[in-house]
C-alpha cells in the first residue's frame, strides 16, 4: 500500500518522509499467511506477548531490587511485602517465566512435527534455537537474583559445569564467578547480565521475524503457498485469531499467578542462600530438567556437559539431519510414529532430571538420553532416505485433490468451514 | 492435540509442588480456611497463633520480615499494635553522644530476634540454628501441612532406632530424628477466648498465623484472581466470537 492510501492527513505526512507505517502496514497487514494454520501457530505471537511481560514486569522489579548478597533476599521480600502490588509483579515474573518455556517449547515441537526447518527456512530456525539458547542463560541468572538456596546452589552447580573443559575451564569458571566462589561478584555480574540478554534475545526476535517474513509461515500440509487463493491477509484474520490465543494464555497465566503463584517453584528458595548448607536435592527449574537429566546421565563430567549443550547443538544442524523433501509429518506415517516416541521421551528426560540421581532412574536417563540423540542422528537421517511419504496436495486451496482419502479430515486443514 | 498434551503437562507440574519431598513422611492434613481459590485467613485463630508464637516459639525463633504494623492485618486496630509495639525493646542509635540505646519499639518496626546473631542462636540451642520462622510456611514442601504435623508429632522413639542426645523423635521430620525439642504440649497458652488448647488445636493456630506470615498478601492476591479470572473469561467468549464472525467468510 502506498503513502497516500492512509486516511489520516497526519499519517500521510510522516510516512512521506519516515515510511513506518508503510513498513507496518506491509509486514502485520498485507502480509499473505496460508489460510490453512491451526492453532499449533499461535504459539509464536505468545511467545513475543511473554517476552514483552518478562521485559516490562522485570524493569519494574529491578527499581527495587538490591544486587548485593546481604540484601537481594530481603529485597525480594520487600517487593513482595511493602512495595505496592510488589507481589503481583514478582509473581507474574516469576510465572510468566514459566509460561514463556510452555510456549517455546510447543512452539518448537509444532516446528518439529511440521518440517518448518526445513528449506528455505533453516535460518529461521537457527535464529529460534539462538533465541532458545539465550532465554535459558537469562532464566538462570534470573533465577539466581533472589538469592534463595536453590539460587545459591543453582548457581554452584551449574556454573562448576564449565570447569570441565579443559585446560580453560577453571578461568572460564572464575571469570563468571568474579572470584573464587559464587558470591557478591557474581550476584552483580548476573544481575547485569539478566537485565542485557532480554534486550538481546528482542533483536534476535526482530531477525527472526525478518526472516520468517522472507518466505510466510510454513504451514499444516507442509506445501508452498502457490498464490492468493492459498493466503488470506494477515491482519485481521490472523491478528484476530492471536487476539483469541493471547486471552486463552493469559486467562491460564491468571490463574496461576493468582492462585497458585509458588507451584512451579522450589520451597527451598524462600530459605536465604546459606554456603554451609547444601540442599538435600539441588533441582534447577522444571523447564532445564530434561538438559539436567541429560548431564547427569553421563558418569563423566566433561562427557555430561558435552553432550547436554550438544543436546542443543544438534538442534542448529536438524536442518540438515532430516533430508526428506516433505515437511509435514501428514504425509509422513513413520516419522509422526518417531516424532511422538521423541515427544514421550523429551517429557521423560524432564520427569528424570527431577528425581535423584540413583538406581532405576540413571538407567532410565541413559537409555532416554541416548534415545534423544538416536532420534536426530540416525533416525532422521535414515527415515529421510527410505521413508514412503504420502502424496502431497497439488495445493493449499485444494488440498482433497490430492489422492489421500484415506485421511481426508486430517488432509484438509482449512481452519474454518465456510 | 499437543497443546492438549502441554495442558496435561502444566497441571501435571502444578500438581505437583512437594517434588524432592522427602517420602519417609506421612503428612496430617487439615482443611486450612486459606485453602482454595476463595480462601481466607481466620483471624481469631492468627491472634491465637501470634500468642503462641509470642509465649512458645519466639524464645527461639526470629521473625525478621515482620514488622508490628503488619499486624493490623490480624484485625488488631493502630491503638493495639502501639500498645503491643511498646512492650518490645529495640536497639536505636547511635544518638547524639555516638551511643548506641535501647528504645521502647514503635508499629514501624520490625520484630527484634531472641539471639543477637546465629552464632548466639547456636551457642544456646546446642549447636543447632532454629529457623527463621517468617517464610517458614512457603520454604518447605506443603507448608501448613508440615508444620502442623511437625508440631504435633513427637513421640518415642520405635524400639531399635537410636536418638542421639540433643536430637528429639518426630515423625512428620524427614529422618525422624530433630534439634528442636518438643515445643507444645497442649494447655501452653491460655487464650482469652476460651478456644481450645490440645497440641492439634495450638498447632493448627500457629500455623494460620505463619502462613500469614509468610504469605500475607494472599487475601487481595485471591480478591484481584477472582475479578482477572471473570475479566479473562469474557475476554476469552468475546475474541472467539469476533475470530468466528472475522473468518466466516474464508473458504
Amino acid at each position: 500500500m502506498s503513502a497516500n492510501q492512509f486516511k489520516s492527513p497526519v499519517v500521510r505526512w510522516i510516512d512521506h518522509r519516515l515510511p513506518v507505517f508503510s513498513m507496518l502496514h506491509h509486514t502485520a497487514h498485507d502480509y499473505p499467511t496460508p489460510k490453512n494454520l491451526n492453532y499449533m501457530w499461535n504459539f509464536g505471537s505468545l511467545a513475543g506477548l511473554s517476552l514483552a511481560i518478562m521485559i516490562v514486569t522485570g524493569i519494574v522489579l529491578a527499581m527495587s531490587y538490591t544486587a548485593h548478597v546481604d540484601y537481594a533476599f530481603s529485597s525480594v521480600e520487600r517487593i513482595m511485602r511493602d512495595v505496592n502490588h510488589g507481589w503481583m509483579i514478582r509473581y507474574i515474573h516469576m510465572n510468566t517465566a514459566s509460561f514463556f518455556f510452555i510456549v517455546v517449547y510447543l512452539h518448537m515441537f509444532r516446528g518439529l512435527y511440521y518440517g518448518s526447518y526445513k528449506a528455505p527456512r533453516e535460518l529461521l530456525w537457527i535464529l529460534g534455537v539462538v533465541i532458545f539458547l539465550l532465554m535459558m542463560a537469562t532464566a538462570f541468572m534470573g533465577y539466581v537474583l533472589p538469592w534463595g538456596q536453590m539460587s545459591f546452589w543453582g548457581a554452584t552447580v551449574i556454573t562448576n559445569l564449565f570447569s570441565a573443559i579443559p585446560y580453560v575451564g577453571e578461568s572460564i569458571v572464575t571469570l563468571l564467578w568474579g572470584g573464587f566462589s559464587v558470591d557478591n561478584a557474581t550476584l552483580n555480574r548476573f544481575f547485569s547480565l539478566h537485565y542485557l540478554m532480554p534486550f538481546i534475545i528482542a533483536g534476535v526476535v526482530v531477525l527472526h521475524i525478518v526472516a520468517l517474513h522472507r518466505f510466510g509461515s510454513n504451514n499444516p500440509i507442509g506445501i508452498d503457498t502457490r498464490g492468493p487463493q492459498d493466503t488470506i491477509s494477515f491482519h485481521p484474520y490472523y491478528t484476530i485469531k492471536d487476539v483469541f490465543g493471547i486471552a486463552v494464555f493469559l486467562l491460564l497465566l491468571a490463574v496461576v499467578v493468582f492462585f497458585f503463584p509458588n507451584a512451579m517453584g522450589h520451597p527451598d528458595n524462600y530459605i536465604p542462600a546459606n554456603a554451609m548448607q547444601t540442599p538435600a536435592h539441588i533441582v534447577p527449574e522444571w523447564y532445564f530438567l530434561p538438559f539436567y537429566a541429560i548431564l547427569r546421565a553421563v558418569p563423566d563430567k566433561l562427557g555430561g556437559v558435552l553432550l547436554m549443550f550438544g543436546a542443543i547443538a544438534v538442534l542448529f544442524i536438524l536442518p540438515w539431519l532430516d533430508k526428506s523433501p516433505v515437511r509435514s509429518a501428514r504425509f509422513r506415517p513413520l516419522f509422526r510414529i518417531f516424532f511422538w516416541i521423541f515427544f514421550v521421551n523429551a517429557i521423560a528426560l524432564g520427569y528424570l532430571g527431577g528425581k535423584p540421581a540413583e538406581g532405576i532412574y540413571v538407567i532410565l536417563s541413559r537409555v532416554a538420553t541416548a534415545w534423544y540423540f538416536i532420534h536426530f542422528l540416525i533416525i532422521l537421517p535414515i527415515l529421510s532416505t527410505f521413508e514412503t511419504t504420502k502424496p502431497l496436495p497439488k495445493s493449499i486451496a485444494e488440498p482433497v485433490l490430492g489422492g489421500f482419502s484415506s485421511t481426508p479430515k486430517q488432509a484438509y486443514a482449512a481452519p474454518r468451514r465456510s | 492435540m499437543l497443546s492438549r498434551i502441554g495442558a496435561v503437562l502444566l497441571f501435571g507440574v502444578l500438581s505437583s509442588p512437594a517434588w524432592g519431598a522427602s517420602s519417609d513422611v506421612a503428612l496430617k492434613t487439615r482443611d486450612w480456611s486459606f485453602s482454595g481459590p476463595f480462601g481466607t485467613f481466620d483471624k481469631a485463630a492468627m491472634q491465637r497463633g501470634f500468642q503462641v508464637y509470642n509465649e512458645v516459639c519466639a524464645g527461639c525463633h526470629s521473625m525478621k520480615l515482620i514488622a508490628f504494623r503488619n499486624f493490623a492485618d490480624l484485625g488488631y486496630s493502630a491503638a493495639e499494635i502501639k500498645a503491643l509495639a511498646a512492650q518490645y525493646e529495640v536497639q536505636d542509635g547511635p544518638n547524639d553522644d555516638g551511643e548506641m540505646f535501647m528504645r521502647p519499639a514503635i508499629p514501624a518496626d520490625r520484630m527484634p530476634s531472641p539471639y543477637a546473631n546465629d552464632n548466639a542462636a547456636r551457642a544456646g540451642n546446642n549447636g543447632a540454628l532454629p529457623p527463621d520462622l517468617s517464610l517458614i510456611a512457603k520454604a518447605r514442601p506443603n507448608g501448613p501441612n508440615y508444620l502442623y504435623s511437625l508440631l504435633s508429632s513427637y513421640g518415642d522413639a520405635p524400639n531399635g532406632k537410636e536418638v542421639p542426645d540433643g536430637m528429639y523423635y518426630n515423625t512428620a521430620y524427614p529422618g525422624h530424628l530433630i534439634a528442636m525439642p518438643q515445643p507444645l504440649y497442649g494447655d501452653d497458652v491460655e487464650f482469652s477466648d476460651g478456644a481450645p488448647t490440645s497440641i492439634e488445636a495450638l498447632s493448627a493456630d500457629l500455623t494460620q498465623f505463619l502462613m500469614w506470615a509468610a504469605e500475607p498478601k494472599m487475601e487481595v492476591r485471591k480478591r484481584i484472581g477472582v475479578a482477572a479470572v471473570f475479566f479473562l473469561s469474557i475476554f476469552v467468549i468475546f475474541s472467539y466470537l469476533a475470530k468466528r464472525r472475522i473468518w466466516a467468510d474464508v473458504h
